[in-house]
């Protein structure tokens, strides 16, 4: 049986606009417009699209905080808003910006409340915990106030929270907004990890590509209230066209393009600081970084080079582009 | 109420025994607890401001009676009593659900979500993360200001009479935290309800301290009928020491603290979870 069942899903919001100086007009924002998708147990699905495409108010319907307009939802095979209660705890949730913990307390005191809240003994959830602070490296900073945590740390905290009692999905919004790159990575091994061992199925909205690469193998993309794409992520990059931008830094000066030899497909973009700094796209598909590494400095020495992979947005732009086209 | 066994149980002594109502409740009410008592010189502060506040409105109250001798009909140890029932029912009110208060902040920064995806009603989550200990300064000082008052005013005791002052703060502080409940659901209609809603809070209090006497006829109506301030302190006074009361509050209202307590929180309760649903969209 699907964790997640959204057939025919939509909402609409009523606001009110001003229409003249002072009277105001109502107005029916169609934040998501019938959209139908499944998720099987174990799967690890990206829930992607721009800001105000529709995610929150998904995710929203998904747990229970929003009822639909139309359609209907089953998550864990509970209706979510009737069954909010009962649902609660089969699903863990994150939101990347707010915090379940209890905020001027150790980090540790939080999760004996949310043991009792789930109805869990102490010889249920303490063991479930210390399994948790194991794998998260949460032990050093155990006994700190949460509102001292670095939101790296905090994050930790609060997926570690998220999963206490063995939620058998786990929904997570925004999870590695504003963390460095070692806390991401320890998120996502975690994360990985969790669903490998346990089965936990995953649902994560984000605006990290590298989020989806390490975690999902499919992704769903939302644009205006409307699923644009539902499949994996490598036919995503297909269908929208990515590429990827290698900046180099050169030795010398180099003052036109022309002078810098690049292999078939590779795109020079730019130039800047005075012909130090040049830009080139190419598709990953049909050219490695290496080759277009090797074909530049066959003409010039590079001092130094970054890498730039498509950003979702981008991605999602193209994709949308494309399909309207 | 409290098994022997669920206690031991919260005391963390049978890691395999179930987790009750009580030792949940004990965790929650606890961990608030901890969360103020982190910051110690605020915490402290908040208590001497909070016995300032009472004292302050005492002194106010005091100025008027010395000054007219006589306020609604009342003397000066009469109208204490009526400041101390009120103040203690308030006290206890504003310490179980006063953050409903700021209930447009909670729904504004999201927290409302948090509160929605745990197994928990909102409501008790509401009353437990918000138990603010700093205003057990309020409670203090309103128990001294009530004792020193049935001290002092000349009562006929009866069993009658002992029964009403017993039941008395406790109805009242129903009524108080009924009428938090009812502004915290309000704010989810107005959002800027909070300024709105501290007129039947706080404007309640103010109007339950003093003896309805003093109030505009119409207004004795209100807050004794619709808004059943007077209920909280003044009716009940009136029976407990023997006076008759104003033409908008008979003496036989002191009896109706309680059903009015009933009857409002009922009321209030549906119009907080009618508030819920209609923050998930669910009615209305």
């Amino acid at each position: 049986m699907p964790i997640i069942e959204v057939e025919e899903l939509s909402r609409e919001f009523q606001v009110m606009e001003p229409a003249g100086r002072f009277r105001r007009r109502k107005k029916t924002v169609h934040a998501v417009r019938g959209i139908d998708f499944i998720v099987e147990p174990g799967e690890a699905v990206g829930y992607i699209g721009a800001n105000g495409a529709g995610k929150s108010t998904t995710i929203k319907m998904l747990t229970g905080v929003l009822v639909p307009s139309s359609g209907r939802v089953s998550v864990c095979g509970f209706n979510p808003v009737p069954q909010r209660k009962a649902l609660a705890r089969k699903i863990g949730v994150v939101f990347g910006q707010r915090s379940q913990l209890w905020w001027d307390l150790p980090l540790q005191d939080s999760y004996p409340i949310l043991g009792a809240m789930h109805r869990m003994p102490e010889a249920d959830w303490k063991p479930r915990f210390q399994e948790l602070a194991g794998q998260m490296d949460l032990g050093e900073f155990l006994t700190t106030p949460v509102r001292q945590l670095s939101l790296g740390q905090r994050m930790r905290g609060e997926v570690a929270a998220a999963l206490l009692h063995r939620p058998e999905l786990i929904i997570l919004d925004e999870p590695t907004i504003g963390l460095d790159m070692i806390s991401k990575e320890k998120l996502r091994q975690f994360l990985d990890a969790e669903r490998r061992e346990n089965g936990t199925t995953l649902l994560l909205t984000t605006h990290d590509m590298s989020d989806i690469q390490r975690l999902c193998q499919r992704v769903l993309v939302v644009d205006d209230g409307a699923i644009a794409y539902d499949g994996p992520l490598t036919g995503l990059a297909d269908v929208a066209g990515a590429v990827r931008t290698m900046v180099v830094d050169l030795a010398a000066p180099v003052h036109s393009a022309d002078l810098l030899s690049l292999p078939d497909g590779a795109v020079h973009q730019g130039i800047e600081a005075e012909g130090i700094r040049h830009s080139v796209s190419f598709d990953p598909r049909k050219l490695s970084a290496a080759t277009v590494l090797a074909a530049i400095s066959s003409t010039a020495e590079v001092a130094d080079l970054s890498l730039h992979e498509p950003d979702i947005e981008h991605l999602v732009r193209q994709l949308y582009g494309s399909a309207r086209l | 109420m409290a098994s022997p066994r669920a206690l031991r149980s919260g005391a963390g002594r049978d890691p395999h025994a179930p987790v009750t109502n009580l030792v949940l409740l004990k965790l929650l009410v606890s961990a608030r607890l901890r969360s103020q008592l982190a910051y110690r010189g605020s915490f402290l502060s908040d208590v001497a401001g909070q016995i300032l506040l009472g004292l302050t409105e005492f002194v106010e109250l005091y100025a008027i009676v010395h000054n007219v001798s006589s306020f609604g009909g009342m003397t000066f140890a009469q109208t204490l009593l009526v400041f101390g029932l009120a103040s203690v029912a308030f006290a206890l009110g504003d310490l179980l659900l006063g953050e409903t208060d700021s209930m447009s902040e909670t729904i504004r920064s999201g927290k409302l979500e948090v509160l929605l995806v745990r197994p928990l009603p909102v409501l008790l989550q509401l009353a437990t993360s918000d138990f603010q200990l700093r205003r057990v300064g309020r409670l203090i000082f309103a128990l001294a200001a009530l004792a020193a008052a049935l001290l002092f005013a000349d009562i006929a005791w009866d069993p009658a009479k002992v029964v009403l002052a017993l039941i008395t703060p406790l109805a009242g502080a129903a009524i108080f935290c009924a009428l938090f409940l009812g502004a915290g659901a309000m704010q989810f209609w107005i959002l800027d309800g909070r300024q709105f809603a501290n007129a039947f809070t706080y404007g309640g209090r103010y109007v339950a301290s003093m003896p309805g006497a003093a109030l505009f006829f119409p207004i004795q109506i209100f807050f004794t009928f619709v808004i059943p301030a007077t209920l909280v302190a003044y009716a009940p006074s009136l029976v407990i020491l023997g006076l008759d009361g104003p033409a908008g509050i008979p003496a036989w209202t002191g009896w109706l603290g309680l059903p009015a307590a009933v009857v409002l929180s009922g009321l209030m309760l549906l119009l907080w979870r009618a508030a819920i649903k209609k923050y998930t969209g669910a009615g209305g």
